[in-house]
């Protein structure tokens, strides 16, 4: 796409060609109105009111390309006339409810209204029954609905579950006079809206999604709205914090909208979260997953000082990766000063793996990010349960295969109805546990550069191949003449004659043919047959640009090494790029910043984890600590950017910067810390007053800063181990959280409501004489724990899922650092 | 969106400051000290003067208040009501918090929920008459009739904070029944002759 120069209203505007007229202008801040539309997402075409001349032609801003020197005017006596009755329009029959609407003050319809002066109705229409509906986590009233299909395109085109769909209305049919009376776009917008309303796909009244909201918050008008929010504050009133979520890492920005809590009580309170959708998709987690706040906590003296004590006498500090970069600097230092240990292995974990992937890449970090992979045609995944994992790689994916026209492989063992959901053109593979090395292998097969890759790993790639004759069917057209008899009316004298008539016709043929193909026997280790190669080659046609994105399943894999470095070859030898995504909400940060050790010592200190003097953001520790919802600080997200975040609910009582006051460090407060952030692992020495945290008209992410990727000397070594033909059988389980939950913070929040338990299939329960409710008892050799069993109609396949968000469950202590373990499964 | 307000971390100064008053006296000395100087300056007498020489005119304009009171208009701004609907004796208020956000003393504020029908239902209401200025803005904005004021000015209290609640606010149901709900006249309501100002939307049915 090149850069061009389009007029509009007068204004010379620098775009890219094929660009929308309507984002072209929008990023030069140019207004144009517009309902329908969403950044990101394919134009709907349902409001019109979009409408601009181009050229000398009207044509939809949302939808219509521009070309160079394109002459814009974005209102014209006829647009305005269109505007107008459009809005006109849209106000026939809208309830005149204002007063109890929660949109009302950011309502679009409202806004609109007023921007194109409706101040009187000329329509009108017989009303039909729109009483509204409660689909559970939202609610919708379709007598405020305006049929947009905001909602519609989201949910579809964004978050890829489609879970909306219109549906008829059962009105009369417009007035015919109307037709005749009415300019052209508005007619054809009205006989839209009137033929439709919105319903869900499942044909139900229930709503079976992964929940995100983002339908809710999409929605220009009061039809749809978070039944946890329905009626309890209006938009004027609350005050917004810009902040990151803090669930996964995503890093996604938010901002918490706050008001006090009641007439009694004038602490402030979260009473929904807000995104802003035309540039980030939140998740269920994100959205309705705010109030993990460590509430009521003052400062408890006597806590403190014994928390000082053990500072003193430990030699380990254990954590988490749910803290802010700062935290984990303060870590660092203290490690540093007091010789302490830092044991947190899930980043140690992804710090080896971008430590051995450096050593290959030559530098630090990943080349790609989700951004990335949104405009991105050919998207792989490997070794991660993308929509617990981080939702944002899903959406990503999603949004690149709906919108982009691309295409993708999901390898992972455990089968994902939501990932094959999202259409023809992703290929799931289901292999093995343990196997992600030969889908690492398979992929340098198929699109590594064989002439720059050493020559062993060609040489091993190439013993994998074989010739092989097969007998294809083909089916030939075949062109045939036969003779058929018609009756015609002879003209001449009127009777009724048969003829014969000589007809062509195309007749299919099969015929056998002998081939020789190419045989993979990769693809046979993993499962996979001809078909697989056959979807491939069709799913491969005009894909330019190519993402992998890899998971926590391989930085917790036996041969996590080899792996690192399959990936950097990878990178380095195909069109890939890559992105890992953090196993936690900032174990990139931590990665990055602290230096870890393996092993406790004898005495530890831990934050938001087990240890013998435990501080806790969760409220259940020996000494509490603020939760990421209540500190200031930054987070490292998945797109390698440094995300400040800002404190929405007050906090009364000490944080690890007391401590570490108490301790010998001097600065004030927490964040006094971002500027000192390692320069050498790709920080930038910026004070985190200076962060921004917003997004531009066009889409510009104005967040944090983006860290350097530092080069780091590549060892020259670029040989990889062969790949084990181990792998998991029998009766597996693995390490997942359900949709919406990540960790005991998430589990703490009142709106996410997911049992705790051990998560069975559908397709498992009714293959096995376990049912929902059932307390069974699962043992691996680790250890053994007893749960309820819950059916989660996310998952598919045989593989049991065991969730880290409930700590009294302690399922991590059931696996070997893998996420996949051999298990035995009792009822009882 | 500007972080200004989110940067500036110093919670401790709000602007105020100390005002320079001479403190008052702690010790008997001074105490005494003070007395005597109020006592002989005379102050008291002048009050004393005033109110002898009226008394002695014998020629009283004042109303004699608590025992008299003036008739107060129907368009007089005391003490806000709440009104109920004549057709259903339900309460007006339908919780859009418009009266909330227009109040320029701030002195509003309601709790509203979901209640079992779907509907916007009022939790709680107070008004903080310490803080009202009684100008009207709540009862001219209100776009169901519901807050209006009253006539009840007399609000007397021990503290600057005072509260009136919407169960005090609301007309009594007994009232209701007898039909002695007054509708308030002042700006806010309905103007004679409001028919014929508004315009027409068409009707399919």
């Amino acid at each position: 796409m090149s850069e061009i120069t389009i007029n509009i209203d007068g204004k010379d505007v620098q775009t890219k060609e094929g660009e929308y007229l309507l984002n072209a202008a929008r990023a030069n801040d140019i207004f144009i109105p517009a309902i329908c539309y969403l950044t990101r997402c394919s134009p709907t075409l349902a409001c019109r009111i979009c409408l601009v001349e181009a050229n000398g032609k009207q044509v939809y801003a949302c939808n219509a390309k521009a070309k160079e020197g394109m002459q814009v005017v974005t209102s014209t006596e006829s647009i305005e006339k269109e505007r107008r009755i459009i809005m006109e329009v849209y106000d026939v029959n809208h309830p005149l409810q204002c007063g109890v609407c929660d949109q009302s003050g950011e309502c679009e319809l409202q806004n609109y209204t007023l921007e194109m002066g409706v101040d009187s109705q000329h329509y009108s229409i017989k009303d039909v029954d729109r009483s509204s509906h409660d689909w559970g986590h939202l609610h919708y009233d379709p007598g405020l609905c305006i049929v947009c299909e905001r909602c519609v395109t989201a949910c579809k085109d964004m978050i890829g579950d489609n879970s909306l769909k219109t549906i008829p209305r059962g009105s009369d049919p417009i007035n015919a006079d109307y037709k005749e009376n009415m300019p052209k776009d508005a007619y054809a917008m009205w006989n839209k809206l009137n033929k439709s309303v919105i319903g869900l796909t499942n044909g139900t009244d229930v709503l079976d999604c992964t929940s995100c909201g983002e339908c809710a918050a999409v929605c220009p008008v009061g039809a749809l709205v978070d039944t946890q929010f329905m009626y309890k504050a209006n938009a004027w009133e609350l005050k917004q914090v810009p902040a990151t979520c803090g669930h996964c890492s995503a890093g996604c920005q938010i901002t918490y909208d706050l008001k006090h809590t009641s007439i009694d009580n004038p602490e402030d309170k979260i009473y929904r979260v807000m995104n802003e959708w035309n540039y980030v998709s939140l998740c269920g987690a994100g959205r309705y997953g705010f109030d993990y706040q460590n509430a009521g906590v003052t400062k408890d003296e006597t806590a403190f000082a014994n928390a000082i004590e053990a500072f003193k006498k430990a030699d380990t500090i254990a954590f988490t990766s749910t803290i802010t970069n700062e935290e984990a600097y303060l870590l660092q230092k203290m490690k540093e000063k007091f010789g302490y240990r830092l044991v947190n292995n899930e980043a140690k974990a992804f710090q080896d793996f971008l430590n051995n992937y450096a050593q290959i890449s030559g530098h630090k970090l990943y080349k790609g990010d989700l951004e990335k992979v949104h405009t991105t045609n050919f998207i792989v995944s490997v070794g991660s349960a993308l929509k617990t994992d981080n939702p944002n790689a899903r959406y990503a994916l999603n949004n690149s295969l709906t919108v982009k026209k691309g295409a993708g492989i999901y390898f992972h063992p455990v089968k994902d109805p939501i990932i094959e959901g999202i259409g023809k053109s992703i290929m799931t593979v289901a292999h093995a546990p343990l196997q992600e090395e030969v889908a690492l292998y398979l992929l340098l097969d198929l699109f590594g550069d064989k002439s720059k890759l050493p020559s062993d790993i060609v040489a091993y790639l190439a013993s994998f191949h074989s010739q092989k004759t097969v007998t294809v069917e083909e089916v030939v057209k075949e062109k045939v003449v036969e003779l058929v008899k018609e009756t015609k009316v002879n003209e001449e004298t009127g009777i009724e004659e048969e003829i014969e008539v000589e007809k062509t016709k195309m007749v299919s043929k099969k015929v056998s043919k002998e081939v020789e193909v190419d045989e993979n026997r990769l693809l046979e280790i993993l499962g996979l047959d001809d078909t697989f190669m056959q979807a491939l080659e069709k799913n491969l046609k005009k894909k330019e640009t190519f993402a992998l994105m890899v998971g926590p399943d391989l930085y917790m894999h036996p041969n996590a090494k080899n792996l690192a470095r399959l990936v950097a070859l990878l990178e380095k030898y195909s069109a890939f790029e890559v992105t890992m995504i953090p196993t936690l909400t900032n174990s990139l940060g931590v990665a990055l910043i602290c230096d870890l050790d393996d092993e406790k010592g004898s005495y530890t200190v831990s934050y938001n984890t087990e240890g013998d003097f435990v501080l806790s953001g969760l409220g259940d520790g020996d000494l509490d600590m603020p939760a990421i919802n209540q500190q200031e600080g930054t987070l490292t997200s998945v797109n390698k950017r440094v995300n400040p975040t800002n404190a929405a609910i007050g906090y009364g009582g000490y944080e690890l910067n007391d401590i570490a006051k108490a301790l010998g460090f001097e600065a004030e407060n927490i964040i006094d810390y971002t500027v000192k952030l390692p320069v050498a692992a790709g920080f930038k020495t910026e004070e985190f007053d200076n962060l921004p945290n917003h997004y531009e008209n066009d889409g510009t992410e104005v967040r944090g800063y983006v860290l350097e990727n530092v080069a780091v000397t590549p060892s020259g070594d670029e040989s990889v181990d062969r790949f084990s033909e181990d792998k998991l059988e029998g009766c597996i389980i693995y390490l997942a959280n359900p949709v919406r939950q990540f960790t005991e913070f998430t589990y703490k929040t009142t709106n996410l409501d997911e049992v705790s338990g051990i998560y069975m299939s559908e397709e498992y329960l009714s293959k096995t004489d376990y049912n929902e409710g059932d307390t069974v008892t699962v043992k691996t050799k680790k250890g053994e724990l007893t749960a309820k069993v819950v059916c989660d109609n996310k998952i598919a396949g045989d593989i049991v899922v065991l969730p880290t968000f409930d700590k009294k469950l302690n399922s991590e202590a059931l696996f070997d650092g893998y996420r996949f373990s051999t298990a035995s499964i009792q009822k009882g | 969106m500007k972080m200004e307000q989110f940067n500036d971390r110093n919670v401790a100064d709000n602007g105020y400051f100390l005002v320079d008053i001479e403190d008052y006296p702690t010790d008997g000395w001074g105490k005494f000290k003070r007395v005597v100087k109020r006592t002989f300056r005379a102050e008291l007498f002048v009050g004393l003067w005033v109110v002898l020489r009226e008394m002695i005119k014998f020629d009283i304009h004042t109303v004699q208040y608590p025992e008299e009171k003036l008739p107060i208009g129907p368009r007089y701004r005391a003490v806000h009501e709440m009104k109920r609907l004549w057709e259903s004796d339900a309460e007006r208020c339908i919780g859009c918090g418009l009266c909330e956000k227009i109040c320029i003393s701030d002195c509003i504020r309601m709790d509203t929920k979901i209640d079992e029908n779907s509907r916007k239902e009022v939790t709680e209401y107070t008004i903080n008459l310490g803080r009202c200025i009684f100008c009207g803005y709540c009862a001219e904005v209100c776009p169901e009739l519901a807050i209006t004021h009253g006539g009840e000015y007399e609000q007397a209290s021990e503290q600057r904070e005072h509260f009136v609640d919407y169960a005090y606010m609301l007309t009594p149901l007994d009232k209701m029944k007898a039909g002695t709900q007054m509708e308030f006249e002042g700006f806010g309501a309905i103007t004679p002759h409001e028919d014929e100002r508004v315009k027409k939307t068409p009707l399919a049915y």
